[in-house]
């Protein structure tokens, strides 16, 4: 053991040790880095500022509100004020315009399409696919196959009400019979059926085939006698081959004999008004434009702009 | 002043021995559950429900590593050096038994527990009310059993390793007390609400959450760092002065960071500005012992060169350095805008838990290894060589891949066009980030593979095998003495 009176001093480094020793361990008794010491004052330093600047520390009945009057309100206030700005630019005259005008205008459209794109992909694509492209029971939207009809304003009046909402008086609302599970067709009687709606779709001539009467006599009222199928009920189109329920003929059994009937959220209290229009007019033009409202309908909704709503970017 | 004698054969190894190979066997049941889930984020396939599911999995690996290899390696390195730094056995055999059985039996109730579904739901405090009275009582035995080996110590004075040791344990004890105020439905039910609700309780969750990085893995390993550095290095402390003062420092600041944690939420502004603040301040007090330890070299850097458990060590210094700096950058609220909820708190969080907590222990574990079971090197230094780069890469991999994906999700969250709109859905944030959650995989098991191998090395080790043609770590020829070994009784525990 060393003598405390005299010192000990590390031969490789000729530091004097601190005289201690455990298990063979020693400690230098070097002074603190000079360097190590100012960084630890400066950031103290600055700390210290940031207290005066910000607010920092309770005091009864609140807290210092520091000299710059932040607060993390007023930071979001200033960057959403910002995104809202550059919305502005377009959404004065697109909360005026109608749809028709919207897509003669190409600056309206291209703010349009942006708007909704971008709404799609948060809202939509969940369902829809991030490429609209669907799957089995959720509706491709990239066709130009429409349940409930392709113009710009039957897309609107889906997204506001929804399909089959229960609590939305205004909803897309229809539903096939469950033919074979209540019993109102029979299993052979539901497959010659399934075989005439599989022709059906490719193009053959069905009109000798057993399926035809039977047709005839409980599809035909909606889907029509040419199963060209009926918008206004939501009744696809049989002729064609997109099956939205798959195309198999297990497939095509099932749907028959148990019905199907889908559901599709009402945006009209999720979103607001100019975002539904924006999307609206994205979705109809995913669509291929396949049907452009026609200058003599009468339906085109008529368009009652709210107060100004900042856009997207409030519902984050 | 005359010492009053002790024969080292009186200290209690096999205590140390036995939290050592727990050490090793959580350590490489924890990496393997962290490998697991790295995979389930790109493959999310992988999710089986409902017991192993991300959701499931995620606080098994975090308490798998942090709680069952980090507090088994804290465990056996302070009873280690408690005894030889005190020059006495360890107090209350029983006692320090009851701490292995015990604090073993908590991780498995734990561990059951998430699988199970049961949790509180508070990170990195997940286990449920009955799990957490059980871990006091532990707690608390491990605290006599310190106390009363340093008051019946033979040293006059106490070493600075244990400083840090025991403000590791009486601090993980009062936060563990402070977030765990639940109230159980009924004593028969594993369910428990939280005691402050609301803001009032993710304060108290995030004071707890950043103070068991603060106090578990960084005082704890500090005090590790503090015996093993200088004892590997032969050579003295570098600073007294600079542990004291980067002790003290470090101690009082940490304990205010936690707000950092709760940018930009609820939390009071004032709170989030002391929580910011606070961790800048942080910044040079945990920097102090790196410094300590890397300085502890000076005059004798060329034993760097030779021998890969120092170097183990060295780099864990290097990340730890790095990791302190990159915490309080973090915190400034700012950057944290951008990067909060992102990957990069995963990458920062990483380079600290795998570059210095995993890589001071497994440079300690390969010192003390040898020593416990009587051996004057490990089985083979090579493989020690090869079990540093593979983790280095695995590290690197990992926390380049987690930056990226971190930064780059943060930049895609906030960006806009020119017109207003956001420019990428959350869902294309997560398939951007895909390559990365490969990358970030691969780090993981070159990790784990790394872990693995000590354990070989270590089996080898304690059968006395000594591996063929290899130097030793003053680069001096090893002799192949197995036979000199196996003549001696070997006490493996």
């Amino acid at each position: 053991m060393n003598d405390h009176h005299d010192k000990d001093i590390d031969e490789l480094s000729g530091i004097e040790t601190t005289g201690h020793e455990w298990d063979g361990l020693k400690e230098l008794n070097n002074p603190l880095p000079r360097w190590w010491v100012w960084v630890f004052v400066v950031t103290c330093l600055w700390s210290f500022w940031y207290f005066v600047v910000y607010p920092a520390w309770p005091v009864p009945g609140g807290a210092t509100t520091g000299t710059s009057g932040y607060t993390q309100f007023k930071e979001l206030e200033a960057s959403q004020s910002e995104i809202s700005a550059r919305q502005q630019v377009y959404l004065d005259r697109f909360q005026k315009a109608e749809f028709q005008e919207i897509m003669n205008d190409p600056e309206l459209y291209v703010f349009a399409k942006a708007g909704g794109s971008s709404a799609f992909k948060d809202n939509c694509a969940t369902c829809h696919g991030s490429g609209a492209e669907g799957g089995k029971g959720y509706p491709n939207l990239n066709d130009d196959d429409w349940l409930w009809g392709g113009r710009v304003e039957d897309i609107y009046t889906t997204l506001l009400h929804g399909i089959r909402v229960h609590n939305d008086m205004d909803t897309r609302q229809s539903q096939m019979p469950a033919f074979g599970r209540d019993g109102l067709l029979k299993r052979d009687e539901i497959n010659q059926l399934v075989t005439y709606v599989m022709d059906l779709s490719k193009g053959q001539d069905v009109q000798a085939q057993p399926g035809h009467v039977l047709f005839q006599q409980n599809c035909a009222s909606c889907h029509g006698a040419d199963g060209k199928g009926n918008k206004t009920l939501g009744a696809p189109n049989l002729t064609d081959a997109i099956w939205l329920y798959g195309g198999t003929k297990a497939d095509i059994y099932y749907s028959i004999f148990n019905a199907r009937g889908g559901v599709m959220p009402a945006w009209k209290d999720r979103l607001d008004e100019q975002t539904i229009r924006q999307l609206s007019i994205y979705v109809h033009e995913l669509g291929g434009g396949e049907e452009t409202m026609r200058e003599s309908d009468p339906a085109a909704v008529p368009m009652t702009p709210p107060p100004a709503v900042s856009g997207a970017a409030d519902d984050q | 002043m005359a010492m009053p004698a002790f024969d080292k054969t009186e200290y209690n190894y096999d205590i140390v021995k036995f939290f050592t190979l727990a050490t090793c066997f959580w350590g490489v049941v924890g990496m393997l559950v962290g490998l697991v889930i790295a995979l389930q984020m790109a493959f999310p396939q992988l999710n089986f429900e409902p017991y192993l599911t991300f959701g499931r999995l995620r606080p098994l690996h975090t308490s798998g590593v942090v709680f069952a290899f980090g507090g088994n390696a804290l465990f056996a390195t302070s009873y280690y050096i408690i005894q030889r730094t005190c020059r006495t056995r360890l107090w209350g055999d029983k006692w320090a038994s009851f701490t292995f059985w015990g604090y073993q039996a908590f991780i498995v109730m734990a561990a059951l527990g998430y699988v199970l579904g049961v949790t509180q739901g508070k990170e990195y405090a997940e286990p449920e009310w009955y799990a957490d009275l059980w871990l006091t009582i532990v707690w608390v035995a491990y605290l006599i059993v310190f106390m009363m080996t340093i008051i019946k110590r033979k040293e006059p004075h106490l070493y600075v390793a244990n400083w840090f040791f025991l403000a590791f344990i009486i601090t993980v004890a009062v936060l563990h007390l402070g977030n765990n105020l639940n109230v159980p439905v009924d004593l028969l039910s594993a369910k428990s609400y939280s005691l402050p609700s609301g803001v009032q309780s993710a304060m108290i969750q995030w004071w707890y959450g950043h103070n068991a990085v603060g106090f578990f893995l960084t005082a704890g390993f500090l005090g590790m760092m503090y015996y093993f550095i200088p004892k590997r290095a032969e050579r003295p402390v570098y600073s007294y002065r600079l542990s004291i003062v980067h002790f003290w420092s470090l101690i009082f600041i940490y304990i205010w960071a936690g707000p950092h944690h709760l940018h930009y939420t609820a939390l009071p502004d004032w709170a989030q500005t002391l929580g910011m603040t606070f961790s800048i301040m942080l910044w040079m007090p945990s920097w102090g012992g790196m410094i300590n330890g890397m300085m502890t070299l000076s005059g004798a850097w060329h034993k760097l060169r030779k021998d890969p458990v120092l170097q183990f060590m060295i780099v864990s210094l290097a990340f730890y350095g790095m990791s302190t700096f990159e915490g309080p950058l973090m915190s400034i609220r700012a950057v944290n805008a951008l990067s909060h909820y992102t990957d990069w708190t995963i990458g920062h969080v990483h380079s600290g838990a795998l570059g210095w907590v995993g890589f001071i222990t497994f440079g300690c574990l390969y010192y003390l290894v040898p020593k416990l079971w009587n051996r004057d090197e490990v089985y083979s230094l090579k493989l020690v060589s090869i079990h540093l780069w593979v983790a280095t890469l695995g590290i690197v991999l990992y926390i380049t891949a987690m930056w990226i994906s971190g930064i780059m999700q943060g930049l895609m969250w906030r960006s806009y066009n020119e017109m207003g709109f956001l420019n990428y859905s959350f869902v294309e944030t997560v398939a951007a980030m895909h390559p990365y959650y490969l990358i970030r995989s691969l780090g993981g098991l070159l990790y784990l593979s790394g872990a693995v191998l000590m354990c070989y090395n270590f089996y080898r080790t304690i059968r006395g095998d000594v591996a063929k043609n290899e130097v030793d770590k003053e680069g001096q020829p090893r002799q192949a003495v197995t036979q000199v070994y196996a003549s001696q009784p070997v006490h493996v525990s």
